[in-house]
């Protein structure tokens, strides 16, 4: 083989661990501290702010929210979004149980049909067996469960070298691999 | 046959490795029972009553005798001997260590095989007419087809937690030997009015506790949206299929509740977007992997063959293996042949470590080192010169192998049921055991009959689509038995109807029996069973047995 390794398409794609010792982010741009406003609490202005589909309009309408975030639930239909996304800096899809795989395709609406570029983070039941296909499909951000650590992490990230499909991250096929190789 | 490059191996190798570390943090004690299921699961190894039980994939039922012979050798090291062919064209293990496993796959991954998506709620094994690339009636191989879906579906990133597990069945037959209409997703690849190759899909279909037959979603789709198209069903499955009650979590029901006409519609529009970024592999990467399938090297045979036609007729025995165990083959002078692992008395698919040793050489010798794996727990050797046929007979017959019953009463499709497995109601071997005993007498004369048995309403055996089909159910702590007859699973797809009350163990052998006296007096010429079943309907069945 003359190329044993998989090229990635984004240049940009960096690694940063935080300094939370259980967050993961793969994004080189700024990381904001967001809020997230519960549904029964009193919607607040601030610099980083996440809420719920359900009052995501009406987080719109204020100006003195700088970044928006919106959290979106299993089952919540992420094209609504559409819209909006050059509004949005962050878009949090829920894992509530692991093997709850919805918002896996939410992710790569997001990245592959809707061209969004912004964060998107995985909350939740968040593992270390899901991590790699939650990457896969254009996660960029990740809330680990306390069970996982970050030797587990990268291990579980860094595991497979190639992958048999395009999805939403910069990787290449192996079929496409194998036409240089 | 399809042969692992190097990216294929570090992908095998790269799973095996995370599978050691998982067991090594199980066996330490790090992770429990509970966090440990789904990773073990993703990996095929299920706890059943007695011990671990582990299922090996066999793509698209297809093996070489070098693999055959590495799953003989698992059998002896790891397992007590033998091992059980499914329904699905996979393998099982019954007596799998838990310690023990990693070095299994290890073993596995070194002929190219392995256990990924053998159990899971994702996209399982991908399964394909067992005489694929041997038989004239198919348009183009499918084989091709069913490894792209394979690597497409390993580890797919969106698929890997869907609502349910998911079954792709293909074939290019007309006549269907893979029961594509009871897969979540059918596939027929077949030419059209205008002379085009694509694929007929069907969607929804499957047995379990509500058997539906797939439906015609879309009539004709050219091959070059093979997978782009799969993806959109995909999609709109893992994102709106029910996850709110685990018995109604299959496409089929999702499909069912929506309307076909609503799911097309969703489908449609799914489609529409991911064809704008969607890259299908190039047609090089089809072309690559059909080099694989290419025919063997056949010879040049005139026929009549002369020494075979005239053991046929000299040796009635063998006429008789031949009349039901041998097959047309695209290629004059060679044939198809079905090893049947149902001998009267014996577990219908298991077969020992000596016999799949010797079935690997006997297809090193007669069969380009070709073995398939049928959805009826059978294995074939695809490509057996005519004139080898009766030397092959023999030597199956000195393994036990030669029993010329392939599509009669005793070749009965069964799952493991209560002697294994930890969802059973009900037994299942015996049950198929005493009935292969109690019919063999008479299967030549009966004709064409299949037998299905499930010890439990997930529907292993497939009994919804048994000419006869048997269910065991739990009845106040007794195993009961329940009778359906008139299913199918071939291209005239129909699901089978409860006859009446259940029996007991003997009981329902008494009354199979009963219905088949019953059809030897009623049928017409060389009528089939299902065929008089058709014509008759219940009443003289039910005469018979309850009257």
């Amino acid at each position: 083989m003359a190329n044993p390794s998989i090229e990635r398409r984004g240049a940009e794609e960096k690694l940063h661990l935080a300094n939370n010792s259980y967050h993961l982010r793969f994004r080189s741009d700024a990381k904001l501290g967001w809020a997230y406003v519960p549904d029964d609490a009193q919607m607040t202005g601030g610099d980083a702010i996440t809420v719920s589909l359900s009052r995501f309009q009406e987080a719109l309408t204020r100006n003195d929210i700088t970044h928006l975030g919106v959290r979106i639930l299993p089952g919540e239909d992420v094209r609504l979004l559409q819209p909006y996304l050059a509004r949005i800096s962050l878009v949090e899809l829920a894992f509530p149980t692991f093997r709850d795989g919805r918002n896996y395709s939410s992710a790569r609406i997001l990245r592959e049909q809707l061209s969004y570029t912004g964060e998107i983070r995985a909350i939740g039941q968040v593992l270390a067996d899901q991590l790699f296909f939650m990457v896969r499909c254009g996660i960029d951000a990740l809330d680990l469960d306390p069970s996982v650590t970050h030797a587990a992490a990268d291990a579980a990230l860094s595991r497979f070298k190639y992958v048999y499909q395009a999805a939403g991250d910069a990787r290449r096929p192996v079929w496409d691999a194998r036409l240089s190789s | 046959m399809y042969k692992y490059d190097d990216f294929d191996h570090a992908i095998v190798n790269a799973r095996v490795d995370e599978f050691r570390d998982q067991v090594a943090r199980r066996v330490a004690g790090e992770l429990s029972e509970d966090a440990f299921k789904p990773l073990r699961l993703m990996n095929g190894l299920y706890l059943q009553l007695h011990a671990y039980m582990l299922r090996v994939a066999i793509p698209y039922g297809t093996l070489s005798a070098d693999q055959l012979r590495m799953l003989a050798h698992i059998a002896r090291s790891y397992d007590k001997n033998y091992a059980h062919f499914t329904t699905r064209q996979n393998i099982q293990y019954n007596w799998i260590k838990l310690a023990e496993a990693p070095d299994l796959l290890a073993d596995l991954a070194r002929v190219e095989m392995q256990a990924i998506q053998t159990s899971g709620n994702c996209i399982r094994n991908i399964t394909t007419d067992q005489f694929a690339g041997a038989t004239a009636e198919e348009v183009a191989d499918p084989r091709p087809y069913a490894e792209l879906l394979r690597q497409y579906s390993t580890f797919h990133p969106e698929f890997s937690f869907l609502p349910r597990k998911f079954k792709i069945a293909l074939t290019a037959a007309p006549h269907d030997r893979a029961a594509i209409k009871l897969h979540d997703i059918g596939l027929e690849l077949y030419k059209n009015a205008t002379g085009d190759i694509g694929w007929r899909v069907f969607v929804g279909g499957g047995m379990g506790r509500t058997p539906i037959i797939g439906k015609v979603l879309r009539e004709f789709l050219p091959q070059a949206y093979f997978l782009g198209y799969i993806e959109a069903i995909m999609r709109v499955y893992n994102r709106y299929g029910r996850r709110d009650n685990i018995y109604k979590a299959r496409i089929k029901i999702l499909v069912h509740e929506l309307g076909l006409e609503e799911f097309h519609r969703q489908v449609d529009a799914e489609w529409a977007d991911i064809q704008k970024t969607f890259a299908e592999p190039p047609a090089v990467e089809l072309e690559r992997i059909s080099a694989f399938f290419v025919n063997p090297t056949f010879e040049t045979i005139a026929t009549p063959v002369a020494i075979y036609d005239d053991a046929r007729k000299t040796n009635p025995a063998f006429d008789h293996w031949v009349e039901r165990n041998v097959c047309a083959h695209k290629q004059q002078g060679y044939s198809i042949v079905t090893i049947s692992l149902k001998a009267v008395g014996e577990i219908p698919g298991d077969a020992s470590a000596d016999q799949m040793d010797t079935i690997a050489a006997l297809a090193d010798q007669y069969s380009f080192s070709d073995v398939r794996v049928t959805h009826e727990q059978n294995l074939v050797l695809p490509h057996v010169r005519q004139i080898d046929l009766f030397a092959l007979w023999e030597k199956l017959k000195d393994i036990g192998l030669a029993s010329d019953n392939v599509g009669l009463a005793s070749d009965i499709i069964a799952c493991p049921g209560m002697d294994y497995c930890s969802l059973a109601n009900a037994r299942s071997i015996p049950i198929a055991q005493d009935i292969a005993k109690r019919l063999a007498p008479i299967e030549r004369s009966t004709g064409e009959l299949k037998i299905k048995i499930s010890g439990c309403i997930n529907a292993c055996g497939h009994h919804h689509a048994g000419h006869i089909g048997i269910l065991g159910v739990d009845k106040k702590g007794e195993e009961n038995y329940q009778l359906s007859l008139g299913g199918s699973a071939a291209e005239d797809t129909t699901l089978s109807t409860i006859l009446g009350p259940g029996f007991d163990a003997d009981g329902v052998v008494n009354a199979v029996e009963k219905i088949v006296a019953c059809f030897n007096t009623i049928k017409r010429d060389n009528e089939r069973f299902l065929d008089t079943y058709r014509r008759v309907g219940t009443a003289p069945f039910k005469e018979a047995v309850y009257g």
